[in-house]
């Protein structure tokens, strides 16, 4: 099996310089790869790091040390010292992200709003918003809302948006941030079978969940992200 | 895509007598992106606008531009009158104020026409019909293209602008605080507008703001502005989310939650 995604070594802290320039460590020496067709969910409790492993990966946080390498169209780059041109194609092309909260832009549809990542590859708008429909009513959302923007949505229906926002395309890596944070017993059953099907599409996923069923459903193993705890190094 | 930049400044400053205008700054653009210059009042990022933009000449460093043929071209170095051509054909400056990029007195009409017969076009039904067309794409009725933009409200006055700069299909768009003085209401619309427009035509933009929910909507790339030097810049999401500089943290901090 392939194995897009190799993390090595990776620490990150953040400098808060407005509190005298204290130093918060977050996590280090984080080691681990993950093969196509898998399912590896971060582990461990609230603090811990899981986000920002997460975000680092999606290059929306600073890596302090250690390397990301991510295979890219043909190649393999370093997402940790990318230069940012380069983290948008990732990102356009290879790494798809579900967040745990969506950011709405004023007056664009939810439908919009989901077809938006299938447009920027290249897609046929009309093409894009088709299949954008098939997803949002396999998520049953109310199709009275998809012409609206979402920014008055509730959790939920917010959420099932950007669940298919990240689902609608075929990155080879999708990231998840708690996509069934808000979400009741039968969309929690949708989620686990989109990521059923991205698993049989040879998709190498990369969670956080601490809904305990879902984990069981999607799961093949866990990271326990407290083995990379910054803390117990710097204490 | 292409692999080269429609756009390389280097090392480029800007001194007015013995004060920092702007001070080493180095960058490159390429076509489709959108970088945010962000930093408050004085922090230079005007006067670097006006540098790329050939408004204003620069101390030092070097600018060079991509021209349709495929050759890069030092803009400094250029002739008057090939510089004027660029920005009326190649480029589109909008103002923060439209009064500065319009002119007040001809109609809305002419406003966006005028732009076309300056790169040649003489056939007025044409002329006119591209007009209306432009108008509608900015959410302008066509009943409206005989005013003249001072009967304009602020937020239709800026969507004229936007108008006239784009109908000659520009490769690089500068726009300098593009929705500072508009209503929170006006102010989306013209985002929307802008962030589709961008997206559509495929153009390069750089947008001066001090407003970071404005550089958060509209742009892939973001240089943070302190006296004149450039203290951060990245993909727009990582400097917002996890802000390096001290003066960026500060920034970031100070954002009204609503």
């Amino acid at each position: 099996m392939a194995t897009p995604l190799v993390v090595s070594d990776v620490a990150k802290s953040f400098i808060m310089h407005l509190r005298d320039g204290i130093k918060l460590p977050v996590v280090t020496g984080v080691s681990f790869s993950i093969r196509s067709g898998e399912c590896a969910v971060l582990g461990g409790p609230s603090g811990a790091g899981k986000s920002s492993i997460l975000k680092m990966l999606y290059g929306n946080y600073a890596v302090d040390e250690g390397q990301i390498i991510v295979q890219h169209e043909d190649g393999l780059i370093d997402l940790a010292t990318a230069s940012p041109r380069t983290v948008l194609a990732v990102r356009r092309l290879t790494i798809g992200y579900v967040s745990q909260f969506l950011r709405t832009v004023p007056r664009v549809s939810a439908l919009d709003v989901v077809a938006e990542p299938l447009v920027q590859r290249g897609a046929d708008r009309e093409a894009a918003r088709n299949k954008a429909r098939a997803l949002l009513a396999q998520l049953n959302l109310p199709e009275k809302l998809w012409m609206l923007p979402p920014a008055t949505f509730s959790g939920g229906e917010q959420q099932r948006v950007n669940i298919a926002r990240g689902f609608i395309t075929e990155h080879p890596i999708l990231l998840l941030d708690e996509p069934t944070a808000s979400l009741d017993a039968r969309n929690r059953d949708v989620v686990i079978g989109l990521i059923a099907a991205k698993k049989a599409a040879g998709v190498a996923l990369l969670g956080i969940c601490h809904n305990h069923d879902v984990r069981e459903a999607v799961a093949d193993r866990v990271i326990d992200v407290t083995a990379f705890a910054a803390g117990k190094i710097a204490a | 895509m292409t692999d080269e930049p429609l756009l390389r400044v280097s090392a480029l400053s800007k001194f007015y007598g013995s004060r920092v205008g702007c001070e080493n700054v180095t960058f490159d653009l390429w076509p489709g992106e959108v970088l945010a210059v962000v930093g408050e009042s004085g922090s230079g990022k005007t006067t670097l606008l006006n540098c790329l933009s050939t408004r204003l000449l620069p101390s030092s460093g070097t600018a060079s531009y991509r021209m349709r043929d495929g050759q890069f071209r030092e803009l400094y170095r250029m002739s008057e009158a090939e510089r004027r051509f660029l920005m009326r054909t190649d480029w589109g400056f909008v103002h923060q104020n439209p009064a500065d990029g319009l002119r007040m007195t001809v109609s809305a009409g002419a406003n966006v026409g005028e732009r076309l017969m300056a790169v040649g076009d003489r056939h007025y039904g044409k002329i006119r019909a591209t007009a209306v067309d432009w108008l509608s794409r900015v959410e302008i009725d066509e009943d409206r293209i005989d005013d003249e933009p001072r009967a304009f409200s602020g937020g239709m006055r800026q969507r004229l602008q936007i108008a006239r700069n784009l109908v000659t299909g520009p490769r690089l768009v500068f726009m300098d605080e593009p929705t500072g003085g508009l209503d929170v209401s006006v102010q989306a619309r013209l985002l929307d507008l802008l962030r589709g427009l961008v997206t559509d035509l495929g153009l390069a933009a750089i947008v001066v703001t001090h407003d970071l929910a404005v550089a958060r909507l509209l742009s892939q790339r973001m240089m943070v502005m302190k006296d004149g030097r450039v203290v951060e810049s990245g993909l727009t999401d990582r400097v917002l989310d996890d802000p390096r500089a001290p003066y960026t943290q500060l920034l970031v901090s100070s954002i009204l939650q609503v």
